[in-house]
């Protein structure tokens, strides 16, 4: 990498991802060649047809799941098929350990860091304060909603103070109001923490409110086809969606992104169709 | 009280009485059966008299074993073959005719090959326990939810604690349902090898007393092993209860 290692949270290079094939279904080739930088402290969002890719690109971003041909960069350093320090991921599912309550949810990845008993709690409470889940700290997931368990799991990923966070539509659950809430508490947190954030979503007004860049995806195999660049201030809220440029921005993703769900669902159609005559 | 269970009480009671008084008036001959209070009162004197405590020893003895063979042998076997596909697509049919296996049958060469005395009874019952915990194992890890083991490999577990902090706790309803019928099975094993052909233990007491017509003693028998497997299994269901209120069905 010839560029500056400390403006580059993350990078990845030629990156491909093809899951190999199983019985009765051919190799899918579900992400890239693609490349991306990721600047440090920014805010990045992803948006792209159902199944194009995305959960893959936050897979291979993590660490979580190597890429088929390329080569993926955290802070400079290569990643080998394991999340590294200082990567914190908030997934598409429920990821709350329902055995667990609230608080015991949120500390479990600083009590196997070895954090002693007294930080953890601090650091807990606070994180369970900010997510306005103060009432529950001792209610077992099941207790909770689909949006307050979301909660949980962000409050679980940022009590680790991640540098890089990466989000795969965390907010899928929630209604419309309380997604612009927690739009703006997650710039609330990306403003506090100083850390890069990547946010996969489904919503394109969210990505325009909340992003510094969003990147467009094609439909499977994804590839971005186009990156825009907002120019909003740090301290933007949701107040931000009367502004004019707001619908600018808004249109210009909607265009690229309609011929693109057009392809996506034709391949979907396809493939059930394909099966279904197996 | 809920309905269900005022109900289920007052269906105890009704069945329970209604024998009682068909004994109590001669309707039902004690040679067939003996009153329920009569039952109890057996149990009470055959407990006291110490005259059983050899037999007794022997089949919770084994029984104990058994289990404890049957789970925790039933759960390392489980988690092995759920480690190996390979393993798993050569023995998921076989687990599952299993149970269509008449193991008592196989009582007599057991005795052959590891004499008379516990010895056989004890490879019985965990015989009969080990599958019902194996495939329970198995149902158990396959339904870990993959999110979870994600979680985990973000948190950097290693492939143990990993175990220990996702997979187990993720599974413990499943291992807990296995772990209520293989004790089932084992109990039923001891009980029914020793009912044919040992010379000692509880089994063997009740057809002991059903070959010299004792009814009085094989009743009070009787009520007393379905007591004791009844206490074990509401232990065991009130843990479950518990825990299914807090973490719900997940
Ligand atoms: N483990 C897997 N094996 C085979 N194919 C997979 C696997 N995981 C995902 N895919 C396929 O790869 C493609 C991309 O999946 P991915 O989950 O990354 O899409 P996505 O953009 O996150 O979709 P969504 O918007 O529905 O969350 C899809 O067509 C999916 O069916
Ligand atoms: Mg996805």
């Amino acid at each position: 990498m010839t560029d500056d290692k400390t403006a580059v949270a993350a990078e990845l290079v030629g990156v491909t991802r093809v899951y190999p094939a199983r019985a009765g279904h051919a190799p899918v080739h579900a992400l890239g060649p693609l490349d991306l930088k990721l600047h440090r402290g920014e805010f990045f969002s992803v948006v792209g047809p159902s199944g194009c890719g995305k959960s893959t690109l936050l897979d291979v971003l993590s660490g979580l799941a190597p890429p088929t041909e390329g080569k993926a960069f955290f802070e400079g350093r290569p990643l080998n098929d394991t999340v590294p320090d200082g990567i914190g991921v908030v997934f598409q599912e429920d990821a709350s350990f329902p055995w667990l309550t609230v608080f015991d949810n949120v500390a479990f990845g600083l009590r196997r860091k070895g954090m002693e008993a007294g930080e953890v709690r601090r650091r807990v409470d606070y994180a369970i304060n900010f997510m306005g889940l103060k009432a529950f700290a001792t209610a077992y997931p099941a207790q909770l909603s689909g949006g307050m368990r979301q909660r949980v799991c962000i409050a679980r990923t940022l009590v680790m103070e991640p540098r890089l966070i990466l989000l795969d539509e965390p907010f899928g659950a929630l209604d419309q109001q309380t997604r612009l809430l927690m739009g703006d508490e997650l710039l609330r947190l990306w403003r506090e923490t100083g850390a890069t954030v990547m946010l996969i979503t489904h919503a394109l007004d969210e990505a325009n409110l909340l992003s510094d860049r969003i990147g467009v995806m094609s439909a499977r195999p994804g590839i971005f086809i186009d990156v825009v660049e907002t120019g909003w201030s740090r301290d933007r809220d949701s107040t931000l969606a009367a502004d004019a440029r707001f619908g600018l921005v808004s249109n210009r993703l909607w265009s690229m992104l309609r011929s693109e769900s057009m392809r996506a669902m034709g391949q979907q159609t396809g493939e059930r169709a394909a099966e279904a005559a197996e | 009280m809920n309905p269900a269970t005022v109900i289920r009480t007052l269906v105890i009671i009704g069945i329970v009485g209604g024998l009682e008084l068909a004994c109590r008036t001669g309707a039902l001959p004690h040679t067939v059966i003996i009153a329920p209070s009569a039952m109890v009162a057996s149990i009470i004197e055959t407990l006291s008299s110490g005259e059983l405590n050899g037999d007794m020893r022997q089949t919770f003895g084994a029984v104990a074993v058994a289990a404890t063979l049957a789970i925790c042998g039933g759960f390392v076997l489980g988690f092995l073959i759920h480690m190996s596909p390979r393993l798993r697509r050569a023995i998921d049919p076989l687990l599952g005719a299993y149970y269509a296996i008449p193991h008592v049958a196989f009582y007599p060469v057991l005795i052959v090959i590891f004499g008379l005395g516990a010895g056989p009874l004890i490879v019985l019952a965990t015989m009969l326990g080990i599958v019902a915990m194996i495939i329970a194992t198995l149902g158990g890890l396959d339904r870990v939810p993959r999110v979870l083991l994600r979680t985990a490999k973000v948190h950097g577990l290693s492939p143990s604690q990993e175990l220990f902090l996702v997979r187990l706790p993720a599974a413990t309803p499943h291992l807990l349902s296995g772990v209520k019928l293989a004790f089932s099975y084992s109990f039923i094993g001891v009980v029914a090898g020793e009912f044919i052909l040992s010379t000692a233990g509880v089994g063997h007491a009740i057809a002991f007393s059903y070959d010299n017509f004792d009814n009085y003693r094989m009743y009070g028998l009787i009520l007393f092993i379905i007591g004791f497997v009844v206490v074990v299994n509401t232990t065991i269901l009130f843990w479950e209860r518990r825990m299914v209120a807090r973490r719900g069905t997940r």
